[in-house]
């Protein structure tokens, strides 16, 4: 089988110094990976650079001769922190920003009704005239995970989807992506490796290099090895700590 | 006293007034953009370099405004340069280009021989002495402005919003960037005869501030930025006119008299 997206020796980064070096990863249908790391360890750069928002120093990105870039592909939800919460936008504008060039012959009425139907189905309907400054965190990333959906990508991006959430909403969340998975390739980043561990299908450790795992099973000597300085917490209905801190 | 509308009557007021029309427009829709991007202290720092530019034109004997629009987009690249390929933090670099050019304005205006009569209306503004060219000028930047934002709505809101996210759909983010900055380099110069240098900033922020109060939609906030600029633009240049103050001045007054009344009227009826 042919991979989806495939990353040969790549080295990225910022400013000229490489963050993520020597990457090789196959990513292909219907996978759900998780990727885990210390902040500064290269998760976003990575991100980033399949999203091609950043040029890689040295080796290359392929996607399969099948993607359609004039479709948009790709599905994208940023971290939420760095949203200007203040701007002057609805919810409904928002949503319909995920379509951007993709439809461009759409009919008016026909976007709206994609916008209206995708709301509703995420239960934020209500909310679609609002200014996106006066929704709560669980209601922002909802918002932001229909911009990311709306053109039904073959393939998802969820950087730190989880943050601002309260942990009714990250079940949810988790539940949804699950089911998104059944039609798209999945790439989510995450300092929880506990609460993705149970939902992901591959883990990538990420940390200046990257370090693959074919199933969702990762031991703190595995981190250890690979210099990962995660911490597992384990998530019931209390979340506690399964295994010890490690030194970074 | 004549009444307003007998004003009418007089070349010099229905230039006055044509020009708040078109400042109103071009102020309102430009100002909108660049209060939603926070991009306003770039405003600035690109309205007061162009007073170099202005200087630069006294002394060497040409237009002052095509003098200004130079100056405004030579130092907004500049600014851009300064901060992206020079590794300058941004705020300082804006503040260089700011303090540059009003220092070359200063220094050109020194050299000039003779009295330079007019340099006050540049600094502080005078709807009042707008001429029929600089009014076509106007006019010209009103159609600009409004077919780049009507043909180029979605893609100009989806950028500012996000630009990262733009990027990965594909949007030539960069091209827009460019563009946009040049319209408002031509807008704050074009528009410093109705308010001045020193003043142009209210036009770009008061009334979209206003708007603000009622709609955070966009599109909306566009089409109220504008509304309230021509409410106080044509106001403060009636005041003006009644109680013989400069116009630029009271047009700002009364933009910051309109913001703050219906702000308070919005705090109590809530």
């Amino acid at each position: 089988m042919q991979p989806l997206i495939h990353i040969e020796n790549m080295t990225v980064g910022y400013d000229r110094k490489p963050v993520l070096s020597n990457v090789n990863l196959q990513i292909f249908d219907n996978d759900f990976i998780g990727v885990i790391g210390p902040n500064g360890g290269g998760k976003t750069s990575l991100l980033k650079a399949i999203l091609g928002l950043i040029q890689p120093f040295e080796g290359k990105i392929t996607f399969r001769s099948d993607i359609n870039f004039q479709k948009k592909p790709i599905g994208y939800l940023p971290q939420v922190k760095n949203i200007d919460r203040r701007f002057p936008i609805t919810v409904f504008d928002v949503v319909k920003s995920g379509l951007m060039m993709s439809l461009t012959k759409e009919s008016k009425e026909k976007t709206k009704q994609r916008v209206n139907d995708l709301l509703a189905e995420t239960g934020i309907i209500e909310i679609s005239n609002k200014a996106i400054g006066e929704l709560s965190g669980g209601q922002m990333q909802r918002v932001f995970l229909c911009r990311a959906i709306i053109s039904n990508p073959k393939i998802l991006i969820l950087d730190e989807p989880d943050t601002f959430v309260d942990n009714r909403f990250e079940g949810e969340l988790y539940e949804k992506l699950r089911k998104l998975n059944e039609n798209m390739t999945i790439i989510l980043v995450s300092h929880d490796v506990g609460t993705i561990a149970g939902y992901v299908k591959t883990i990538a450790c990420v940390n200046g290099r990257l370090h693959y795992h074919s199933d969702n099973k990762i031991t703190q000597e595995q981190l250890d090895e690979y210099n990962c300085p995660i911490q597992l917490i384990s998530h019931g209905k209390v979340p506690h700590r399964v295994l010890k801190n490690h030194i970074l | 006293m004549n009444s307003p509308i007998e004003l009418l009557q007089y070349d010099f007021f229905v230039k006055a007034f044509l020009s708040a029309i078109f400042a109103s427009i071009s102020c309102g829709i430009i100002g909108g953009y660049v209060v939603a991007k926070r991009i306003v202290f770039i405003s600035g720092g690109i309205t007061h370099a162009s007073f170099g530019g202005i200087g630069l034109a006294f002394f060497l004997g040409f237009n002052p405004l095509l003098g200004a629009v130079l100056f405004a987009i030579f130092s907004a690249l500049g600014i851009q340069f300064f901060t992206k390929v020079a590794e300058i933090r941004e705020d300082s670099s804006i503040a260089i280009w700011w303090s540059l050019g009003m220092a070359l304005g200063i220094i050109f205006v020194f050299l000039t021989p003779g009295y330079t009569p007019n340099l006050m209306s540049y600094l502080f503004g005078n709807i009042l002495t707008v001429t029929k060219s600089e009014l076509w000028w106007m006019f010209f930047l009103v159609t600009i402005v409004l077919a780049v934002f009507l043909i180029f709505f979605k893609p100009i809101l989806y950028i500012a919003f996000d630009e990262e996210f733009a990027r990965t759909a594909g949007l030539p983010v960069t091209l827009f960037n460019y563009i946009i900055i040049t319209l408002i380099a031509l807008t704050v110069v074009l528009n410093i005869r109705v308010v001045g240098i020193i003043l142009i900033l209210s036009l770009l922020t008061i009334p979209q501030a206003t708007a603000n109060l009622f709609t955070s939609d966009f599109k909306k906030l566009l089409l109220l930025s504008t509304v309230f600029a021509f409410v106080g633009s044509v106001s403060g240049l009636i005041i003006s006119w009644m109680l013989d103050i400069p116009s630029g001045a009271a047009i700002i007054f009364t933009l910051v008299v309109v913001f703050g009344v219906l702000k308070l009227v919005k705090q109590f009826v809530r």
